[in-house]
């Protein structure tokens, strides 16, 4: 994934850009619950939703706005919804009713720190479903990866989460917020409309795929082998992620989203000054791309990943790199007394103190 | 019906059956109030002529086990959260005639803020409540709406409300809202009732085809199942419980307010 800087057209924060950038993908229907720091999504929403012949509802609950943005996509048209993780975590069996149903939903993350790692990746809905993550570094690649989320969701029919964080939603840039050009899509045919009522061919949308009785569905075993089989497709065909100074890297860092920004940024210093580290950036989350990682990993004698967590990408990680024995833990928690803010560590100094200290370790 | 009924094949019986049912024989008890409910909403889907331009959204319950027979594009939604499916459907295709069915479970316990909410916005969708009072799929538990003295399997002895509580009455709440166009409450558990049931439920629907806001239709059913009686005492035991409880009939019509308490009598 490139990020390739394009003529810039307006200023606009990270929140605004990803509103922007779905309607630029067509997006019709968003439904959110006000909450920190996933708002001004809603808000940007609320104010141009209208214009763009779309319906924005401050919904009264979560779980509402995931349910009513599920019910918009399967009339065909692009919905989505939004919140936080403790929002997102309400919305977690509609989620999986998306995968399971082959509803292509999108969802807004805004995380607090990274902690929604799991969340996002894992999911807590019941099912074999799988959920696409993109994790932008800034806000030209959220206004990117924002219309390839709409593309991809529709292509696969499946969920599908942009996670980004409060630093990447407050912060002002200048974007190129025209519509993206991608292979063309076939036609919906799945859309329920109400056209099949009455005539014999009515459609059934639910996750057993048990049809209708003058036309069965495929049903819940073969539905759920079909639907695992298409997850693995994606797998193999859809990760993403950026490589830094890896090739011959004795130290590889691992990180996401802002957090990477970051780490590149003290990377790219070292270098500079002849350290031989390198960083690897997942930007699909799922699918994790592990065969690149293992490949950017071979020469490396530690693997640091540094993530605003207590630990979680880390175990994606040590499942791929050839040695997890290598693989260090650098990042944290880390908040600030509000607990909603990215706390002192996301802060190229102690980023960078925290790489210098890896490197001393393994050279003892 | 008989008791050696209740050992058959369980078929509608209807002389004629509406087209867009799909199969005659269906899953449910012998003695269940939901098929005649169901094909009531079927044969007013047909003669609106809203054929090719209904979507229908169905809760978790003893109706969803009818959804592979009716011919309606239509979702099975997440237990209780219907209304706010069937939202995001009529919000993005506002010429289409949009439903939920839902029972007292789906609705009054899992979906009650669901309901309220859609109700409370004047959301353009009519909503089906079959209620029994049981949870009838699963074996006939107490709901929400199980009434005072009503028996299931876990309020053997009827409930009370020292131990279980009170009921909520859905349809009444909803009459005094604000935002809420049309609610009646009705039975199928007579010929009176069946035949009042379908003109209420062409009500509602008007109501949403001329873009007048939420309606809502409460059907009271026999479950005898999950009451613990016979097939053939369900309509009289559903009199002495639920049927006790309601008053039946148009409870809000903001279309024709002189409506509201007509139609109770007959």
């Amino acid at each position: 994934m490139s990020t390739v800087t394009k003529p810039t057209k307006s200023l606009c924060s990270g929140s605004e850009a990803i509103a922007r950038s779905a309607m630029a993908a067509g997006l019709r229907f968003y439904a959110g619950y006000p909450m920190a720091p996933s708002t001004d999504i809603l808000e940007t929403f609320t104010r141009e939703l209208a214009h763009a012949d779309g319906v924005c509802i401050n919904v009264e609950t979560e779980i509402e706005g995931v349910n009513m943005a599920l019910g918009a996509a399967m009339t065909g048209f692009r919905a989505a919804t939004g919140s936080t993780g403790q929002g997102v975590a309400l919305m977690q069996e509609a989620i999986a009713e998306a995968g399971l149903h082959e509803t292509p939903l999108v969802v807004f993350t805004v995380g607090r720190m990274q902690q929604d790692y799991f969340q996002s990746t894992r999911g807590g809905g019941w099912g074999d479903y799988r959920t696409i993550c993109m994790a932008p570094k800034d806000v030209p690649e959220a206004v990117e990866l924002t219309q390839l989320l709409f593309h991809l969701t529709d292509k696969y029919r499946v969920p599908g989460i942009l996670l980004t964080d409060g630093i990447l939603a407050r912060t002002q840039v200048s974007v190129d917020l025209s519509p993206i050009e991608f292979e063309p899509l076939p036609e919906k045919t799945w859309a329920l409309d109400g056209a099949g009522t009455g005539t014999g061919h009515s459609k059934s949308y639910w996750t057993f795929a048990g049809g209708k009785a003058n036309n069965p569905g495929l049903g819940p075993q073969t539905h759920w082998v079909n639907l695992a089989e298409k997850f693995e497709v994606i797998a193999r065909n859809e990760p993403r992620w950026e490589e830094v100074h890896t090739e011959g890297a004795e130290t590889l860092i691992v990180a996401f989203g802002t957090a990477a920004a970051f780490v590149e940024h003290v990377v790219r210093d070292l270098n500079a000054e002849g350290v031989r580290v390198g960083m690897f950036r997942p930007i699909t989350l799922w699918p994790f791309p592990g065969d690149q990682l293992e490949a950017a990993a071979e020469s490396a004698k530690a693997i640091g990943v540094f993530e605003l967590n207590a630990g979680q990408m880390i175990d994606d990680v040590k499942l791929n790199v050839p040695n997890r024995k290598l693989v260090r833990p650098i990042g944290g928690i880390s908040v600030d007394d509000s607990g909603i803010n990215i706390g002192e560590l996301l802060d190229a100094p102690a980023v960078r103190a925290r790489i210098e200290l890896l490197i001393e370790e393994m050279t003892q | 019906m008989t008791d050696s009924d209740t050992l058959a094949t369980a078929t509608l019986r209807a002389p004629s059956a509406p087209d867009m049912l799909l199969s005659r024989e269906h899953p449910l008890c012998p003695g269940c109030g939901h098929p005649v409910s169901i094909r009531l909403v079927l044969e007013t889907i047909e003669e609106l002529q809203l054929q090719q331009r209904t979507i229908g959204v169905f809760g978790h319950g003893c109706s969803a086990l009818m959804i592979t027979h009716l011919d309606v594009d239509m979702n099975l939604s997440l237990h209780g959260r219907a209304p706010a499916t069937a939202t995001g459907i009529k919000r993005m295709r506002p010429d289409r005639f949009v439903f939920t069915m839902q029972g007292d479970g789906d609705m009054i316990n899992e979906g009650l803020a669901e309901i309220m909410h859609a109700a409370a916005r004047g959301e353009n969708i009519t909503c089906l409540l079959l209620n029994n009072g049981v949870f009838g799929d699963t074996g006939g538990q107490m709901t929400a709406g199980t009434v005072i003295g009503q028996r299931s399997t876990s309020t053997l002895d009827g409930r009370n409300a020292e131990q279980h509580g009170y009921p909520i009455a859905l349809s009444k709440i909803l009459a005094g809202m604000d935002g809420v166009s049309f609610v009646a409450r009705t039975t199928v558990s007579d010929a009176a009732g069946v035949s009042r049931t379908k003109r209420l439920l062409k009500r509602a629907f008007e109501h949403q085809l001329a873009g007048h806001g939420f309606s809502l239709v409460e059907i009271l059913t026999m479950c005898p199942t999950g009451w613990v009686t016979a097939a053939s005492e369900g309509p009289g035991y559903l009199g002495e419980t639920l049927g006790h409880e309601s008053e039946f009939g148009v409870l809000r019509d903001t279309w024709d307010p002189a409506a509201a308490g007509a139609a109770g009598s007959e």
